[in-house]
């Protein structure tokens, strides 16, 4: 076990704690820059796959994991950065300028959005955002003008700065454009974190009312919260239009949510490990559980994915709610206490829940 | 006459809209928790029932059934309050939500693999023979439906208001501690309540499955009892029901009267509207939060 001896304020507020934490993560920045040169290109496409998911996860984590606002409607602001992006570039517009205003326009209708959603609590705002994204596949289908309507759009072809990324002629580029959205979110996200809102985020999510008599305006911060989350969300979802390379009303069903907030309980709330934990699951469940039918010598089984999809989170939220991460902070602080962890260091506290109605 | 016609098929879908709903209320009112698996177990009921009564599966005669399905779906709603919801116990609502959405998944998947994936349609004696007033053509099915949905939603309404059980079961979702100092066994009264949901399920299934075909993805009219339960204040069984048949009536006036493409949205726009501006639905029962 370190102990981190603080000598000056700065400590508190660094990226990194220490010289060990900062190579850990150098080490791995390096192997996913080489990745390309390491595994073939059906796995690099995985691998970008686990990557946009992650961005998506990270907007819902930002909102659910950090602000502790349950949406379900997140697949609504997926395809809304898509459709602006692919629209923006229409216009002529260069892909990464495009690309990024379509994530601040989606963040500030995002925004927008939030303030009505801000007088809901728990249930009832997941509930409003779960018709969001079900009213979403239908508006998607009425403006068909930009949208393409039911016929969908193919994935226009993007251009950085003179080279070409498509996923067939080049997937390292793809790698690259999504490795390159991942780092720049997950770094804003941790900035964010350590930032004044960051805490206000975390006072929101644990108590309404003592965030309030600190002198959080609770509105404020969760539109802000909303808008941010709606906007790396929108990021997101035009990777995964893009590359996709053909979308519909279909691509973003409100089902793309459910998985999204799924995905980010998993992995673990409220950690940015989280989110990346929880898409490498998602992105790989459906390899492995057709690699085992073909083993079993079976044929394929309709709706395994989701049901053997639900039956792990049940798992999960009985036996380890905290997630994949939480999981691997337990077995970290076992081994360095080893042989004086406690057994029930992490027992859950006894609660009784409340009425929210009728007070 | 097409006015009636449409207000007849929109109060008929309306109850099933709201014996769903009123399955998310009951849970609601009595653990705290919502439900959003309620749909699948709609669904699940009515599937029970098609394994027994259909020729191809059991064979059994309708009115025998009716009693084993409620029974097996009672069971089933406890059994999975005692297996799987009880270690939920006192936390929050959230972790009840996500946890009720993956059940939900688990369900369709099971119930895909047992009875498959092609539509099929009950046996139902409901199912056949309608009579006709003036131009109206009244279906038997529609009949029963609404008026076993009215008889269901009084009697749980009474029962929460008069029973000492229903008394218990409002107790143990406002104040588990309390509940639990004024000698209410909280958990068993929190099994009965699922198991209670289970039959109105059960109820809800049976009833939906003579009205029409049924699959796996019939459990999606979960969401739009849903917008059901929302627009009649999730707190209150009447409302579930007012809800459930505001939506129903929307549906085939929206289907009919606007352009095609905007009438799906019609029961999200109004849950939507619902929730702006009333947050806590028509009948709300919340008051502002206080420490």
């Amino acid at each position: 076990m370190r102990f981190h001896f603080k000598t000056t304020y700065d400590q508190d507020i660094r990226l990194f704690p220490d010289w060990w934490n900062f190579s850990l993560y150098a080490v791995l920045l390096l192997v996913l820059l080489v990745m390309p040169w390491l595994i073939d290109s059906f796995f690099l496409g995985e691998v970008t796959n686990v990557l946009i998911w992650a961005v998506a996860g990270l907007g819902l984590m930002l909102l659910t994991g950090q602000t502790g606002q349950v949406s379900l409607g997140h697949s609504a602001f997926m395809a809304l950065g898509c459709y602006t992006t692919v629209n923006l570039m229409e216009t002529g517009m260069p892909f990464l300028v495009a690309f990024l205003l379509a994530g601040a326009i989606t963040g500030i209708i995002g925004g927008i959005i939030a303030i009505p959603a801000l007088k809901l609590h728990g249930v009832y705002l997941s509930i409003a955002t779960l018709a969001l994204a079900i009213l979403a596949d239908d508006f998607i289908v009425i403006l068909d003008h930009w949208t393409g309507g039911v016929n969908g759009y193919f994935a226009p072809d993007i251009w950085i700065f003179g080279v070409e990324v498509n996923r067939w002629v080049n997937p390292g580029a793809w790698y690259y454009l999504a490795l390159g959205t991942a780092l720049f979110v997950t770094l804003l996200y941790r900035n964010l974190l350590r930032s004044p809102l960051g805490r206000a985020f975390a006072a929101v999510r644990d108590s309404e009312i003592s965030a309030q008599a600190m002198g959080v305006d609770v509105a404020r911060t969760k539109t802000i919260a909303f808008g941010l989350s709606c906007a790396f969300a929108g990021l997101g979802g035009a990777l995964m239009g893009l590359f996709a390379g053909a979308f519909n009303n279909e691509t973003f069903n409100f089902l793309i949510s459910i998985q999204l907030l799924m995905m980010i309980i998993i992995g673990g709330l409220g950690f940015i490990h989280g989110a990346f934990l929880g898409a490498i699951v998602i992105a790989f469940l459906p390899q492995l559980l057709s690699m085992s039918t073909d083993f079993m010598g079976s044929s394929s089984i309709p709706g395994l994915e989701t049901g053997v999809f639900g039956m792990i989170l049940i798992a999960f939220i009985l036996f380890e709610p905290m997630g994949l991460y939480g999981r691997w902070l337990k077995v970290r602080t076992w081994l360095e206490l080893f042989p004086f962890a406690r057994r029930d260091m992490f027992k859950r506290q006894k609660s009784y829940l409340k009425t929210e109605r009728l007070r | 006459m097409e006015f009636f016609q449409l207000l007849l098929s929109g109060l008929a879908n309306g109850c099933v809209y709201g014996l769903v709903a009123l399955g998310f209320v009951l849970i609601y009112k009595a653990t705290e928790a919502v439900n959003f698996a309620q749909g699948d177990f709609m669904m699940l009921g009515a599937f029970v029932m098609v394994g027994l009564v259909n020729p191809q599966f059991w064979g059994l005669n309708f009115w025998v059934a009716v009693p084993i399905a409620l029974i097996i779906m009672g069971t089933f709603g406890y059994l999975l309050d005692l297996l799987v919801l009880r270690f939920m116990f006192g936390q929050s609502q959230i972790a009840v939500i996500m946890l009720t959405i993956a059940l939900g998944f688990v369900i369709r998947f099971f119930a895909g693999v047992i009875w498959g994936h092609e539509p099929l349609s009950l046996h139902s004696p409901l199912a056949f023979g309608d009579f006709r007033l003036g131009d109206v053509v009244i279906s038997l099915a529609d009949v029963s439906v609404i008026v076993v949905t009215v008889l269901m939603t009084l009697g749980l309404w009474q029962f929460f208001q008069r029973t000492k059980l229903g008394l218990a079961m409002q107790a143990a979702s406002q104040n588990q501690m309390a509940a639990y100092y004024m000698g209410i066994p909280v958990k068993r009264v929190q099994g009965a309540v699922w198991a209670l949901a289970g039959v109105v399920a059960c109820v809800a299934g049976i009833l939906y499955a003579s009205k029409g075909t049924l699959d796996i993805s019939s459990g999606f009219i979960g969401i739009k009892a849903f917008a059901a339960a929302v627009i009649g204040g999730f707190g209150s069984l009447p409302g579930a029901l007012m809800g459930g048949i505001i939506v129903g009536v929307i549906e085939p006036f929206a289907s009919r009267y606007l352009p095609a493409g905007y009438s799906q949205i019609a029961p999200y726009a109004l849950l939507i509207i619902v929730l702006v501006f009333r947050p806590h639905g028509l009948f709300a029962q919340v008051r502002v939060k206080k420490v």
